[in-house]
């Protein structure tokens, strides 16, 4: 018997794992294992009534089973019977069984629930304690439909232990996570907030996380908490080390909850109240300058707590980002930081530096320690020590040390662990663009990142590359020349041959004066890696070859023969053999006019002016953004434009024209105009942290748009990311309408944050009101989003639903239009042939009237035809046309302003397929719009 | 805090406890590659490590890795400091805690965590507090069998 035991001694289980231990083989294992599981079953379902203590003992013994690894399909029945033992060694096990292995089979969760529901209420606080964990434990939103409203209430209840009161906060923390929408905000959130004054720093430490949370959430609701937290602060900061007795850690007062009070307070923008503010920035002052003082103990847990402290206050000064002093400041802590012996505090320094260099008041102080961190580059032995260091140069840089820091980086690169090289890539490519003064430098940068981590440049680099040297004449005969020497290389990677290829194919001409460099050795130089090429390299090989054609009449004849050779002609696969076709027979039969004008240079790419940019002029004044990162951002949105976006020729874009296809990679479809939302992850975006432009709708929004006019539920949009659904009801001007958003992958989506915009039209006329949503939504979740909806006066337009989030790296941007139209605040009226065409008759000034004949999208079935009336809103008047093949319909519109009678009449022409639609309404915008919005539907 | 794990350095693991729902597929998968993970770094190295999006933070103490969970905002130090002090927990009730007191006590090293982390984040900080639970707790039972403190095992205690 190796180990002791204390309070309550489980013998038999002792023995038990053991025995476990003392297997030789994991065969002995599961043997010993399924023997032990075959005797608790026969125990369980003995005649004999097992006494409390076996019952615990084998559901222990189960418990330890499941931990092990190993599946476990019974004895739930006997921990939930546990539950209700009077004995609190017994109820214990009973909860951590429930809690490690509970899933939402029904009948059990009823029972567990009861017993949740009987300890909760318990007068003996040690049972409540247990209920309260188990709750937390487990958090199922069973649990919180069951709970969530009773626990407040014990929360905030004078009389509770302050034991009970701290399980409660995280408790009712756990349960909001969970299931927000079922913890309904009251009275007690004001009762919360005081708990930040309790005496026991216990309940005080608990609360904090809970207030943090829901002020998150809730700012508005909880905002007196940031006095209360900086006063909390201020007493602790300025408490001597022994003042807090147990709460002081290795004399640092309260660390737990002094992080925790910092995080609070990084809710919210530095306070207004002057008084509070002071007391604030002292606060901070303290904690700076207790950093500088000698350590009151060599102990680590000293230091990690005293910064810890000093990390999370750096942190809440970075937030604010308001008070230039206390930034330097802790700029310069953090530089101290960086050269300490503890490799923890040199991550977290280089960590923390990088959101400094951001801020306009800390930027230059963060550039002075770059010698250290290109040194941190070189020494650290810890790649994710390492990798914080190519964060932070990253963010620190800037035109004046961009040349060293992107060759700190090159040189790094060569080195680097394969783990996160073609992240460096990245970044390099966007630092040499951003900064590049010198185009050459750029070219050099790009060919140096191909020739070092070939394998790491992803699509984008190199296309970006050639658009770039496309667009910059000054910078064709460098690129012409850097890509020939670089060719000669004798092994070089194959993305050097395709960026080489395309761009000898265009501007060959420019060193072809050199004999080094003549035509012929030029094609040599490519051929000779032809063979070694994948296909859509070689693919781009062959337009180069074309392209040659045209610059260099006299390597025609060699290279028409190897496009005739067999190896081209005949080859298995269908696009080179496509191409070598197309190609020989263009270089025969075409006069050199007409290859000269197929065949002619690129024309430069574009800088039109993109929906996103447009959005980012407006937003930040069109001063503010430079030259190039307007073309960087135009370069963003475009090559975000397709799932391939291949530098293929611009003009042309829309008719597959052999032109279009000549230059581009085959298989890459045209480039659309606007960015569709699901982007792959590049370059700039993949980088830019505050991505505010929205999407252009997303392709099929009209559609799905057009679905919902007579429909309130369904699916809006799915991609492979995402699927929103949606569920609504109206009622007069009223509505609700509930948005569902859907993870379909298995990773989490972050900053989600989903926003409604409408026109200043449309906002006049149609108010909704929501609440933001979790940022976060997990793979495979669903999160829900309510709007509530009031019709001011009628509208035409509809409200834009626009969602952006990230995903893995990548940053997403979806928009649809939200279905919310004028015909749902429809209220059917029934009526009589003769009411219906003595108001018919009424409304009858041309401007009342709106009316389409049109074409029938959709098989012309009654039954549909009435159930989309019906649809509509209106109601379906049976019996009133005289035309029995004829639908009339009646109803009122309800807006908050005003009601508006609207009548309808559909005459279906069979023969023709189409059909005639009237309106008649009191306002012509409604009769106008409401026609619009039904014809679409037949 | 998501998670907190607890294992050996041949791999085993000896508590696990999740403040996120997740199936049981996915635990065993976030562990495998976890307790590899860790397991591979050497020991001068930092005590940080950037996982999914998640911040790991682990620490070895004698024969055991204690490793936890934390999202990009969380502090690494303090965290650092919650495994700390959890096994000043550990060792004040079991008195010099070793592997095997958690092994054979599972139960109890379950209850002493549930007292001072709940739903992953700090709910009492106070060691007199937590064990004082954790005491009355034991107290409750009606009676205690007298288990002979035989501890053969073990050097494993040092390091903190």
């Amino acid at each position: 018997m190796p180990a002791v035991s204390k309070g309550d001694g489980m013998r038999g289980l002792a023995v038990f794992i053991s025995d476990i231990r003392n297997c030789k083989s994991k065969e002995a294992e599961i043997k010993r294992i399924n023997k032990e599981l075959a005797n608790i079953r026969s125990k369980f379902k003995g005649d004999k009534a097992l006494d409390g203590y076996s019952k615990k003992k084998y559901v222990c013994k189960l418990l330890f089973i499941f931990l092990l690894g190993h599946d476990i399909d019974f004895g739930h029945m006997e921990a939930v019977n546990l539950l209700s033992s009077n004995r609190y060694t017994e109820k214990q096990i009973g909860y951590l069984f429930i809690s490690v292995l509970v899933n939402s089979s029904s009948e059990l969760i009823r029972l567990i629930n009861n017993a949740v529901k009987n300890d909760l209420g318990s007068r003996n606080p040690a049972f409540t304690g247990l209920a309260l964990h188990c709750i937390a434990n487990v958090g199922s939103r069973e649990m919180a439909e069951a709970f969530a409203g009773e626990i407040p209430k014990i929360l905030v209840a004078g009389d509770a232990m302050d034991s009970v009161k701290q399980s409660a906060a995280l408790c009712l923390l756990r349960l909001y996570r969970t299931s927000p929408d079922l913890v309904p905000m009251g009275d007690w959130t004001s009762r919360v907030v005081h708990l930040l004054n309790d005496q026991h720093l216990g309940v005080v430490t608990a609360a904090a996380s809970l207030i943090t949370t829901l002020a998150q959430k809730n700012p508005e609701e909880f905002k007196t908490s940031v006095s209360l937290a900086v006063s909390r602060l201020s007493r602790i900061v300025t408490s001597a080390s022994t003042d807090l007795q147990d709460y002081t850690y290795y004399f640092v007062p309260a660390p737990w909850l002094s992080v925790k009070l910092l995080r609070l307070l990084q809710c919210y923008p530095p306070p207004e109240d002057p008084a509070v503010r002071g007391r604030l920035t002292e606060c901070l002052e303290t904690i700076l300058n207790k950093a500088q003082e000698p350590p009151k103990s060599k102990k680590v847990q000293h230091s990690n707590a005293k910064n810890a402290v000093l990390f999370e206050a750096i942190s809440l000064i970075i937030h604010h980002d308001s008070e230039p002093n206390l930034l330097v400041r802790a700029c310069n802590q953090l530089g101290q930081f960086l050269q300490h012996r503890e490799t923890n505090l040199r991550y977290l320094a280089l960590e923390s530096m990088c959101a400094l260099a951001s801020s306009e008041f800390s930027h230059e102080a963060v550039k002075t320690h770059i010698e250290t961190v290109i040194s941190a580059l070189k020494t650290e032995r810890d790649v994710s020590v390492r990798q914080r260091a190519v964060d932070l140069l990253y963010a620190m840089c800037d035109r004046s040390n961009a040349q060293q820091i992107v060759a700190e980086m090159l040189s790094y690169l060569e080195t680097a662990d394969y783990s996160i090289r073609e992240e460096i890539v990245l970044k390099v490519a966007i630092l040499a663009e951003k900064y590049a003064v010198d185009y050459t430098w750029y070219v050099d940068t790009i060919l140096n990142l191909i020739r070092i981590a070939g394998d790491y440049v992803s699509e984008e680099v190199w296309y970006r590359v050639i658009q770039i040297v496309i667009n910059r004449d000054d910078v064709q005969g460098y690129a012409a020349k850097t890509v020939f020497e670089a060719l000669q290389a004798p092994a070089c990677h194959e993305n050097l041959v395709k960026v080489g290829g395309y761009i000898l194919g265009e501007f060959g001409n420019l060193i072809a004066g050199d004999p080094r460099s003549s035509p012929l050795t030029q094609f040599h130089l490519l051929h000779s890696k032809f063979h070694l090429c994948s296909v859509p390299t070689r693919a781009l090989l062959l337009s180069t070859y074309i392209k040659f054609v045209n610059l260099f009449p006299e390597v025609k004849g060699t290279i028409q023969d190897v496009l005739r050779s067999d190896s081209q002609l005949k080859n298995a696969d269908v696009e080179l053999q496509q191409r070598a076709v197309e190609y020989l027979r263009l270089s025969t039969v075409a006069s050199t006019d007409i290859l000269a004008t197929v065949l002619e240079e690129m024309p430069p790419f574009p800088e039109r002016e993109s929906s996103i940019l447009a959005k980012l002029k407006k937003k930040k004044g069109p001063s503010t953004v430079t030259d190039l990162e307007e073309a960087k951002r135009e370069r963003s949105a475009d090559v975000n434009g397709g799932p391939e976006p291949a530098p293929s020729s611009t003009s042309a874009a829309s008719t597959p024209s052999p032109s279009a296809d000549l230059l581009g990679l085959g298989a890459a479809p045209p480039v659309p105009t606007g960015p569709p939302p699901s982007a792959g992850g590049l370059l700039v975006d993949v980088f830019s942290d505050s991505p505010s432009a929205v999407a252009p709708l997303a392709p099929g929004s009209e559609d799905n748009f057009a679905r919902f006019v007579c429909k309130n539920n369904g699916v809006l949009f799915e991609n492979q990311l995402l699927q929103i659904g949606l569920k609504s009801e109206f009622r007069q001007n009223l509505g609700r309408m509930f948005i569902f958003y859907g993870n379909k992958t298995s990773t989490q989506f972050l900053s989600f944050t989903p926003t409604l915009i409408c026109s200043d039209d449309l906002q006049a006329n149609l108010s909704l009101q929501t609440k933001p949503v979790d940022p976060t939504v997990d793979g495979g979740a669903q999160v829900q989003q309510a709007v509530n909806i009031e019709c001011v006066s009628d509208f035409t337009e509809a409200p834009v639903l626009n969602i952006q989030f990230r995903y893995g790296g990548t940053f997403q941007n979806v928009s649809v239009k939200l279905p919310i139209t004028l015909n749902k605040f429809f209220q059917p009226t029934e009526m009589a042939s003769q009411d219906f065409f003595q108001r018919w008759k009424q409304l009858s000034n041309p401007q009342q009237e709106v009316q389409n004949i049109f074409k029938a999208k959709h098989p012309m079935d009654t039954e549909i035809t009435k159930a989309k009336i019906i649809g509509f809103g209106s109601a379906l008047l049976e019996e009133v046309d005289p035309n029995p093949a004829n639908f009339v319909g009646a109803g009122i519109i309800h807006t908050k302003t005003t009601q508006i009678g609207c009548l309808l009449r559909l005459e279906p022409n069979l023969q023709a397929q189409m059909y005639r639609l009237t309106l008649r309404t009191s306002r012509e915008t409604v009769s106008q719009r409401l026609c619009e919005l039904l014809s679409e539907q037949f | 805090m998501q998670f907190m794990l607890l294992f050996s350095r041949q791999g085993k693991l000896r508590l696990q406890k999740w403040y996120v729902p997740l199936s049981d597929k996915e635990k065993k998968k976030i562990t495998r590659e976890l307790v590899q993970t860790v397991l591979a770094r050497k020991p001068k190295m930092c005590s940080f490590l950037e996982w999914r999006d998640l911040k790991i933070v682990y620490k070895r103490y004698a024969s055991l890795y204690f490793c936890c969970a934390i999202e990009d905002q969380d502090n690494e130090l303090i965290t650092l400091e919650i495994i700390h002090r959890y096994v000043e927990l550990l060792d004040k009730y079991f008195g010099s805690v070793c592997e095997l007191d958690i092994i054979f006590n599972f139960e109890k090293a379950y209850f002493i965590l549930d007292e001072f982390l709940l739903g992953g984040e700090v709910q009492e900080t106070s060691k007199k507090n937590v064990l004082k639970a954790i005491e009355q707790a034991d107290l409750l039972q009606e009676k205690t069998e007298h288990v002979s403190h035989s501890k053969s095992f073990v050097g494993c205690k040092k390091a903190y």
